[in-house]
This record gives structure tokens, C-alpha cells and sequence, in this order.
């Protein structure tokens, strides 16, 4: 999650201080990635290092800060952010899918108990989710997005693990084989000549 | 308080001998006044068997099904199709409403089926349809009113009168993401308010997610359950 780029579109208005940019990106996300002030202020110092932002001149706050606006250059990075697609990170280490992998290669080990397990732990955090959303018909529009997102993934993982056990059901009793281009190269000459 | 809807070692098999296909195996389910409970499973689970034998319009082969504490295995024909009228609404996916009727002539159907006055069942009629929020619409005919419109009549249908369960089998399934949550927004709506007890059938996690508790049936079998949910204020808290 960007920090910086969050930031500095809270900047691009006017300028503000940290406890008020903290305030702001809360408020727009749900509070559903809490910010510390420490994070905030450790964010402004590398913003403004790098020529994003600048210490305004007036007025400065009681503790001595001032408010930070942003720069031309600040302006020009937001723009690139919001005209740039996020990527969809490979996730290297996706712990369920690892774990359903191990679970398959493990001898013992129910696979279906393991999907059905985990198919109600995500389903009951989508109930939770759905609550949310449901105690909250005249909610600020941007925290809604931030809700849907979050109930799409959890949606995602629920059609995945669907599918995950019908594949299961459709290969049981067949012997566990990796596909071929992941085969790790064979030992056996013969094998290898194949 | 005691369950709208219990269902007690309920089995449904087909045929018999070696061709026997058990679409139901001993499931026992039960739902509360107020709540909504989502049975989830792949196609050829049992989830409409479960909702049609819930319902009375298919027959147990084994087992109970109270609702309202009448046994519907043992009462008579002419008793369930009054119970039916009466106590229970179902909604599909496909709506089911009969175009030559207008939406308050659909709704008032049942009631006149079971012996309300033509003026009085539209009157109900009317007040269904202002709950579901479509009153406007009430001299309207199917045809003439949009995929979510007319889920709505057919929900109107399903609570008029004092209906007391409420059988929803994939009601989203021809609908858009929107009106589809504006259904499910509206299903938990009579739960909460009006003490109904509902039971979604639905192959979307989505808005299974609406319910208190959800089912999962593999085979005929019930094979786990996600919720029921904490105390909301448990939940905000967690959630940050």
C-alpha cells in the first residue's frame, strides 16, 4: 500500500498538517489500514527529502510543526500514480495455496476437511464484511469501495475453493503426478532421453 | 423461542435398490423467528430438495419437518396446501408470476386462493407492495416491469398476508450485481423486522453473506456451517 502517493492526495488541495492527514486517510479508507502518526510523519520527512513536499511558511501549530503542502514535482508523481494501473503482484507466497499444495502432497491429510475449513473461515468473514456494509446504507462512498474490495477478494478465495474441490473430487484416486513443464528433471538417463 | 422451521433427520431418496439416489441424508436444520440461514453446494447437492421438502411441496422419505410445530410429513394433503397458503413463501429464480395478472393481482392470489375477500386481498396485496417498495407499480403487468421489479412482486407474494417462513431459491440468479443485493438487502430486512424465518438457497458466496449462519451440503449432506456471527461491537473492533 502506498503511503506516500495517499499522502500527497490529501495534499493536493491544500496543505495540512500530519495529525490531519492521518484524520483524512482514515476517514477515507474505513480505518481499514490504521495509520500511526509516527508512519505519517516518517512519510512527510521522505516526501519532503525528495522534493515532494514542502514545510508551508505559515502557520505553524502550537507544538512548533507546520502544515506541509505539496510541490510542482509532488503534483507531478500523484499524476503518474493515478494514471498508472496498480499490477497485480505475483504473490510468492500465498500460504493457503502453499498449504493446500503440502496438504495434497501430504500423506494422512484430509484436503477436502482442510478447503471446507477454511471455505467457513473466509465465509464468516464475508458475513462480517456484509454486516458492515449492511449497518451502513448512507456510508461515505469511498469506504464502501474499500469494503467492496475487500468483499470481492474474500468472494474470490470462496469460487476458488469451490473449485478447488471439484477439481479434487474429479482427480481422486488418481496418482499425485506434478504437471510436466514443473517435473523437476529426471535422475534416471533413460527417463531423461524419453 | 422456539424454531419457525425444524427439520429432524430428514432423508429424500429416489427410487429404490441398487438405481437408489439419496438426495437428502439425515439433515436436520433449524431456523429461528428473524433468522436467515444460506444453504450453499455444487449443482446436485440437495439444496432444492431441501428447500422443496422444507416447503411441503415435496414429501420426506424419512424424518420430520415442523414448521410452525406442524409436522408437514404427517399432515394430509388439503392441511399442507392450506399451511402453504398460509404460513409459507417461496420466491425463485425465474419469479413465477403469472403474466395476466397485474403485480396486486399476483400478490393477492394466494390470499384469495384461500378464501380472503377480493377487497381484502388487495388491500394486503397493496401493503406487501409497499414494503417491498414497489406500490406504484401495483396495476402493472409483468412484462411491462424490469428483472428487479419483478423479483419484488414475487417477494410481495411470498409475505403477504402472515407468512411466517420464507423459501428463496437462487432469487438473485437473473439479476445484476446491484438489484441482486438490493433482493438480499430486502430478504434480511423481513427477517429483522417482521420475525420471519428465511432460507436462501444460493450458489453465490456473495450473498450468502447476508445470512446468519451458512449451510454447506455435499451429496445430501450437510458437511460444515460458517457463523453464527459474534456481537456486532466485538466485530468493529476486530475489524481494525
Amino acid at each position: 500500500m502506498s503511503i506516500k502517493h495517499g499522502l500527497l492526495a490529501l495534499l493536493r488541495e491544500e496543505p495540512k498538517y500530519g495529525y490531519q492527514l492521518r484524520g483524512e486517510f482514515e476517514e477515507a479508507t474505513g480505518a481499514i489500514w490504521p495509520l500511526n502518526i509516527g508512519q505519517v510523519y516518517t512519510t512527510l520527512t521522505r516526501l519532503e527529502r525528495d522534493g515532494l513536499v514542502r514545510a508551508a511558511a505559515e502557520p505553524v501549530a502550537d507544538d512548533g510543526r507546520s502544515r506541509y503542502e505539496i510541490t510542482d514535482a509532488g503534483r507531478a508523481e500523484l499524476a503518474v500514480w493515478f494514471e498508472t494501473p496498480v499490477t497485480r503482484e505475483s504473490r510468492p507466497r500465498d500460504e493457503l495455496a502453499i498449504k493446500l499444495a503440502l496438504a495434497l502432497a501430504a500423506p494422512g491429510v484430509d484436503v477436502s476437511a482442510v478447503v471446507q475449513r477454511q471455505r467457513a473461515a473466509t465465509m464468516q468473514s464475508l458475513q462480517e464484511l456484509t454486516r458492515l456494509k449492511r449497518g451502513d446504507r448512507e456510508g461515505e462512498i469511498s469506504w464502501l469501495l474499500v469494503l467492496e474490495s475487500m468483499i470481492f477478494a474474500a468472494e474470490a478465495e470462496i469460487r476458488w475453493l469451490d473449485h478447488c474441490e471439484a477439481m479434487l473430487l474429479r482427480h481422486r484416486g488418481r496418482p499425485a503426478k506434478p504437471p510436466e513443464q514443473y517435473a523437476e528433471p529426471a535422475a534416471d538417463p533413460a527417463e531423461a532421453n524419453r | 423461542m422456539s424454531a419457525i422451521l425444524d427439520i429432524r433427520g430428514l432423508t429424500r431418496t429416489h427410487g429404490a435398490g441398487e438405481q437408489a439416489v439419496h438426495a437428502l441424508r439425515d439433515v436436520s436444520l433449524a431456523v429461528a423467528p428473524g433468522e436467515l440461514v444460506a444453504v450453499m453446494g455444487p449443482s446436485g447437492s440437495g439444496k432444492s430438495t431441501l428447500l422443496t421438502c422444507a416447503g411441503g411441496l415435496d414429501q420426506p422419505t424419512s424424518g420430520e419437518i415442523l414448521v410452525d410445530g406442524n409436522d408437514i410429513a404427517t399432515l394430509g394433503r388439503s392441511a399442507v396446501a392450506a399451511l402453504r397458503r398460509r404460513r409459507i413463501g417461496y420466491v425463485f429464480q425465474d419469479f413465477n408470476l403469472i403474466p395476466a395478472l397485474t403485480a396486486a393481482e399476483n400478490v393477492a392470489l394466494p390470499l384469495e386462493l384461500d378464501g380472503t375477500r377480493t377487497r381484502a386481498a388487495r388491500k394486503y396485496a397493496e401493503a406487501a407492495l409497499q414494503e417491498v417498495g414497489i406500490d406504484e407499480l401495483a396495476d402493472r403487468f409483468p412484462e411491462d416491469m424490469s428483472g428487479g421489479q419483478r423479483q419484488r412482486v414475487a417477494i410481495a407474494r411470498a409475505i403477504v398476508g402472515e407468512r411466517r417462513l420464507l423459501l428463496a431459491d437462487e432469487p438473485t440468479g437473473a439479476l445484476d450485481s446491484e438489484t441482486g443485493e438490493a433482493v438480499l438487502r430486502l430478504l434480511r430486512d423481513r427477517c429483522d423486522q417482521h420475525g420471519i424465518a428465511g432460507v436462501l438457497v444460493t450458489h453465490d458466496a456473495r450473498h450468502a453473506a447476508w445470512a446468519d449462519r451458512v449451510l454447506y451440503l455435499r451429496d445430501g449432506v450437510l458437511v460444515g456451517q460458517a457463523g453464527p456471527l459474534p456481537a456486532a461491537d466485538s466485530l468493529l473492533q476486530e475489524s481494525r
